[in-house]
């Protein structure tokens, strides 16, 4: 058969290629373009290269926020995936409860961002608050808006209370899927309950908990609006994470080509480590 | 050894899994539990083997009381309908798995499985992961292991049911020979008469948590005890109709009658239950003790070697199977040939009707 060339094809495609134009290449391109421009604010523009991205990588202020966020996103991956995989474990996979765990779990997913964060900031305070107040009363020296340790405490302690829940979730869904008679085949055989995890409910679960780890990577180092309305950053800079600090950039000093050429960076930084971690496991899943 | 199950029962809250049962499995035997989907065959393979704790009864095996003794102390092993490996063992580890549970010698491990993996055709891919493995490949592993560890009771819970047609067939020829030199308690649970025909042994026949009958398979088809036995052993289902006797003859919807015969003779007169499997209901004329009904032809579903003929008299549905490609118009009227002499007469409460006239033997 002879092959018809017909380019009408790519009509069908014009849609897509104009929504994603929209939402997603034009305002990277505007970023782009700030990023290797000097601007003053009236629409005048000045080329300035690789400037900007070089003042922020040798910037220590970026070092800094970029530890800190690297610290946060490790302690939190540390702390909720276990744990969500441990709650997952005990909870009933069979009868009457079985809603109501699920709502429970889901409520905390449920609530506002920024609620969260102004939840968690009034809970917290040392003088009115029912944390506070408790950590105190039981002797505890605790304010977090004053003390760089308790702010991050408190920080880490909100962001597990937030989304372990979405941890729980992912990793619950994989556990009803195993078969009863897996268990059974491993009763039969013998295993105990740390064999019955390590070799037939890890390996199942692998699958969703590889997207719960990418999922809670991902936001986890953009984190933005819980922590801003809980500490604001502080006190002083010790919790301000690398998003806190772009927008102090951006909006707060107006630097927008600095503020652009992180944005960038940030940007590289996550979808880097996103792809190797999904590939890393991909290959592991396929041998 | 021998497996007795004495009055052995099942209930959850108000609900019966399993009705009171007494079985004896002697060892080196075949035993079909045959039945529809929730008879509870699953349920007293579990009570067998020890995973569910029967709620009355008793189970002795090879002469010791082992009722409540958890299931990993009584050397049984378990192959599903869905096909249960480790998921990230390799092939020969899934297989070694319960020999390393009992600690054997490595060497003992490796000669076993290696062994095993010959007879299941698996040699080839012990280093596999079961992921990797094809359906049929994926059964013969849990089948290899379930066969490694020398188990006194080997349960298999409709093991086939999940494989496409070819693969079900290959492995069900194999089964009988995986066993004929074990002198292991064999039970097969199958919702399909013929899968029972084929493995010969005995069948238990189920229905509702209910054994209605238990014996050699072949005894089980040919005289089932009630009607309940007889329709979970007949495929397509056997046709059932009411039928009365009075004097010497058996009269069906008022103008179809035939001559009760020497064994039905001195029944008494009233109303019974007639039952035909559809192979003994022809268009053809077998011999001259058929009787002719005429009936209105439904469906007919033909696929070369036979064809499957369903049609209704006085409003009840009947199921006629024979050789060949007979073609039928729906809607029709057409005449089909009971062969009166290979039915069953069932009683009101649906016992099979035996004693009737006693036989020399």
């Amino acid at each position: 058969m002879n092959k018809t060339v017909n380019q009408k094809a790519w009509l069908f495609v014009v849609p897509v290629v104009l929504l994603v134009a929209f939402n997603a290449i034009i305002p990277l391109m505007t970023v782009v373009n700030y990023s290797v421009q000097e601007t003053f604010g009236d629409n005048t523009f000045f080329w300035a290269g690789v400037l900007w991205f070089e003042q922020v990588l040798n910037s220590e202020r970026f070092h800094d926020s970029l530890m800190r966020q690297i610290i946060f996103t490790a302690t939190i991956l540390a702390i909720e995936v276990p744990l969500g995989v441990a709650i997952a474990l005990t909870m009933p996979r069979k009868g009457v409860w079985v809603p109501v765990c699920l709502v429970l779990m889901a409520l905390p997913l449920l609530i506002p961002w920024n609620v969260v964060g102004a939840m968690w900031n009034i809970f917290a305070l040392p003088e009115i608050g029912l944390l506070g107040r408790m950590l105190n009363g039981i002797g505890f020296d605790y304010n977090f808006t004053r003390q760089p340790e308790d702010a991050w405490f408190t920080l880490i302690l909100m962001d597990v209370w937030h989304w372990t829940s979405l941890v729980v979730l992912l990793s619950y869904a994989g556990l009803v899927s195993i078969p009863d008679a897996y268990y059974q085949a491993a009763k039969i055989d013998g295993a105990g309950g740390w064999a019955i995890f390590r070799h037939i409910q890890l390996p199942k679960m692998k699958r969703v908990l590889t997207i719960a780890i990418l999922l809670r990577f991902m936001d986890s180092f953009m984190i933005y609006t819980e922590a801003v309305v809980l500490t604001g950053g502080g006190p002083g800079n010790s919790t301000t994470l690398l998003s806190i600090d772009l927008v102090k950039i951006a909006l707060g000093q107006f630097d927008l080509g600095p503020a652009a050429a992180m944005s960038l960076i940030y940007f590289l930084i996550i979808l880097l480590v996103s792809w190797v971690f999904y590939t890393l496991m991909m290959r592991n899943e396929q041998q | 050894m021998t497996l007795e199950l004495k009055s052995i029962g099942k209930s959850v809250g108000a609900e019966v899994h399993i009705h009171p049962t007494d079985l004896t499995l002697e060892a080196g035997s075949f035993n079909i539990l045959l039945g529809t989907t929730l008879a509870g065959k699953t349920t007293l393979m579990q009570l067998m083997a020890g995973i569910e704790r029967p709620t009355s009864g008793e189970v002795w095996f090879g002469g010791q009381n082992v009722t409540g003794v958890a299931v990993q102390k009584r050397n049984v092993s378990m192959v599903y309908q869905q096909f249960i490996n480790y998921p990230n063992y390799s092939v020969f580890e899934n297989i070694a798995s319960p020999l390393r549970v009992a600690r054997l010698p490595a060497a003992e491990i490796k000669k076993r499985v290696g062994d095993m993996a010959e007879l299941l055709k698996l040699s080839a891919m012990l280093d596999r992961r079961p992921s990797e493995l094809s359906g049929g490949q994926q059964q013969r592993t849990a089948l290899a292991r379930a066969l490694v560890k020398d188990s006194d009771l080997v349960l298999l819970d409709e093991p086939l049911a999940n494989l496409d047609f070819k693969l079900r067939e290959e492995l069900r020829d194999e089964l009988p020979r995986l066993f004929s030199d074990r002198n292991c308690i064999v039970v097969y649970a199958t919702t399909e008469p013929t899968e029972a025909l084929l493995f010969g042994g005995n069948t238990a026949t189920l229905m509702e948590g209910r054994v209605t009958q238990f014996g050699p398979t072949g005894d089980l088809y040919r005289q089932p005890n009630d009607l309940v036995s007889a329709r979970v052993f007949s495929d397509p289902p056997m046709n059932v109709a009411p039928v009365r006797k009075t004097g010497s003859e058996i009269v069906f919807g008022g103008d179809v009658r035939w001559p009760a015969g020497e064994r039905f003779q001195s029944l008494a007169d009233g109303e019974y239950l007639f039952g035909v499997r559809p192979h003994h209901v022809t268009p053809m004329r077998k011999s001259d003790a058929a009787v002719p009904v005429e009936g209105r032809v439904l469906v007919t579903e033909l696929s070369g070697s036979e064809s499957v003929v369903h049609f209704e008299i006085n409003d009840i549905p009947w199921v006629s199977q024979s050789h060949g490609i007979h073609a039928f118009d729906v809607g029709a009227s057409a005449t089909l040939y009971l062969d009166i002499t290979e039915a069953f007469y069932f009683d009101g409460e649906g016992r099979r009707i035996t004693t009737a006239a006693p036989q020399g033997h």
